[in-house]
C-alpha cells in the first residue's frame, strides 16, 4: 500500500480546539477561590467542556466557554464570575 | 453503591475547544461516558447536535474514530460495523480486545427518524450500545417538535403548546427483549457511569436514554443546565430506573418516588423555570395546563411502578 503522511490524508484527527479558540466566546470568567475549595470535584465533573484540571481546580481560559455551570453547581461558592474586559 | 465522583478515571475523550454551546449537556454526558468506555470504542453519529460540536476538518473534538452517518440509520450502521469487527476478528486481522460499537444520536435519530433501523437492530440483538442523548426537541436545527417533546411544550412547530404526551422510548426499548436498558441524566455522573460500565460489559444490543436539558431549546439560563436536570428528576418528570435482562431496578432518588418514600417535588416550579413552558402559563388556562403535565407525570410514575413488577 502506497505511504500516505499522516497530514495528507482527508481526515480529522483529535484535537483540542477544533473549535476555535472557544475562550473568545465567553463575556463572564470564572475565577477560583482557592482558599474556599474543598475539592469536592464537582466543578470538574460538570464541567461540559473539560477545561477544569481536577487537582488544583485550574482553568483553561484558551478554551473555557464561560458557561457558569462551575460557579452555580460550586456547593461552597468558590468560583465567582467575573465580567471579562 | 454508585461510583463517587472522586473515583471517576481521569481520561478525557472530549476534547476541549469543540463546537459546542457553553454549557451543552450533550458533551458534558459524553465526557462520562468516555471515562467509562476508555479509547477502545467506535462512535457512530447520526446528524444532531453531537455532530456540529466536531468542530471543523482537520481536527475533532472526540478522541474516538468517529463516522457520520445518514439520519436513519443508527441501529442499521452499528450492527453492520459490529458484524464487520466479529468477522475481522474471526479472520485473525484484529488482535487484543475488540472495541465497544456505540451509536451517539439524539432524540430525533431515536424517537422518530431512527426508530425502525433501531428496532430492527434490537430484534437481532445485534452487539453494541445506543445511547440516545434526549434533549426533548430537534434542537440542532432550531427546536422543533420531536416524539420526545412533552405536553404542554413550546417548540418552532408548536406555538401553542404540543397537544400529545411524549412516548417513552425506553421502555419500547425494553419491550425488544434486550439484555440492558437504561435512563440516566448529566445531574448524576456517578449513575450515568456505572451504567455505562454495566452496558460495555454486557453482550447483545444495549440502550441508554440520557436526558440532556437544552438551554436554547428549554429557554433557561445558561448556567442552570445541570440544575434544570436535577429538578427533572426530583420532580418524577424523569425517572431513572435500568432493566438487566428484564428485571426493573428503579436508582435513586427515583426509586424513592416509586416506593412511596418521598413525594416528588409539584411540577410548578420545574415547568415556571423553563421557558418553553412558562410561556404559555401566563393566560387564565394556566391551572389546566399545568394539572394536564402533572396527570403525565403521575400517569407515568403509576405505570412504571406496576411494570417494575412484572417479572419472568
Amino acid at each position: 500500500m502506497k505511504s500516505v503522511t499522516k497530514e495528507h490524508r482527508p481526515i480529522s484527527w483529535p484535537t483540542k480546539g477544533s473549535g476555535g479558540d472557544t475562550g473568545s466566546w465567553r463575556t463572564h470568567r470564572p475565577v477560583v477561590d482557592i482558599k474556599k475549595c474543598t475539592k469536592c470535584q464537582f466543578c470538574w465533573v460538570y464541567c461540559p467542556e473539560a477545561v477544569i484540571e481536577r487537582e488544583e481546580i485550574t482553568i483553561d481560559y484558551q478554551y473555557c466557554k464561560g458557561c457558569g455551570v462551575c460557579a452555580l453547581e460550586c456547593p461552597v461558592g468558590a468560583i465567582s464570575m467575573e465580567k471579562e474586559e | 453503591m454508585t461510583t463517587s465522583i472522586k473515583k471517576l478515571p481521569d481520561i478525557e475523550q472530549v476534547l476541549s475547544g469543540n463546537g459546542a454551546c457553553g454549557g451543552c449537556p450533550a458533551t458534558m454526558a459524553l465526557r462520562i461516558v468516555g471515562k467509562a468506555l476508555g479509547p477502545n470504542a467506535i462512535m457512530l453519529l447520526t446528524p444532531a447536535c453531537s455532530v456540529a460540536s466536531m468542530g471543523m476538518t482537520p481536527k475533532l473534538g472526540y478522541n474516538w474514530p468517529c463516522i457520520n452517518i445518514c439520519f436513519a440509520t443508527a441501529g442499521s450502521s452499528a450492527s453492520g460495523i459490529t458484524h464487520a469487527i466479529e468477522i475481522m476478528k474471526e479472520k485473525g486481522r484484529l488482535q487484543g480486545d475488540l472495541p465497544t460499537v456505540f451509536s451517539w444520536a439524539g432524540d430525533g435519530g431515536t424517537y422518530d427518524i431512527g426508530f425502525q433501523a433501531l428496532s430492527a437492530a434490537a430484534e437481532r440483538n445485534d452487539n453494541f450500545i445506543h445511547f440516545c442523548y434526549n434533549n426533548e426537541a430537534y434542537s440542532n436545527t432550531g427546536v422543533q417538535r420531536s416524539g420526545a417533546t412533552p405536553r404542554g411544550s413550546y417548540t418552532t412547530t408548536t406555538p401553542t403548546g404540543k397537544r400529545h404526551p411524549k412516548k417513552n422510548m425506553a421502555l419500547l426499548m425494553l419491550e425488544h427483549n434486550i439484555p440492558y436498558v437504561a435512563t440516566a441524566t448529566v445531574a448524576y455522573p456517578g449513575d450515568l457511569y456505572d451504567k455505562v460500565v454495566k452496558a460495555k460489559n454486557t453482550p447483545g444490543m444495549k440502550y441508554i436514554e440520557i436526558l440532556s436539558p437544552c438551554y436554547l431549546g428549554w429557554q433557561f439560563d445558561m448556567p442552570e443546565t445541570v440544575q434544570m436536570s436535577r429538578m427533572a428528576v426530583k420532580s418524577g418528570a424523569w425517572l431513572l430506573w435500568e432493566a438487566e435482562n428484564g428485571k426493573i431496578t428503579f436508582n435513586n432518588p427515583s426509586s424513592q418516588i416509586i416506593s412511596g418514600k418521598k413525594e416528588p417535588a409539584p411540577v410548578d416550579e420545574y415547568l415556571m423555570k423553563q421557558g418553553r413552558f412558562s410561556r404559555l402559563l401566563k393566560g387564565p388556562d394556566a391551572e389546566s395546563r399545568i394539572a394536564e403535565i402533572q396527570g403525565d407525570i403521575n400517569r407515568e410514575i403509576a405505570f412504571m411502578r406496576e411494570r417494575a413488577k412484572i417479572t419472568y
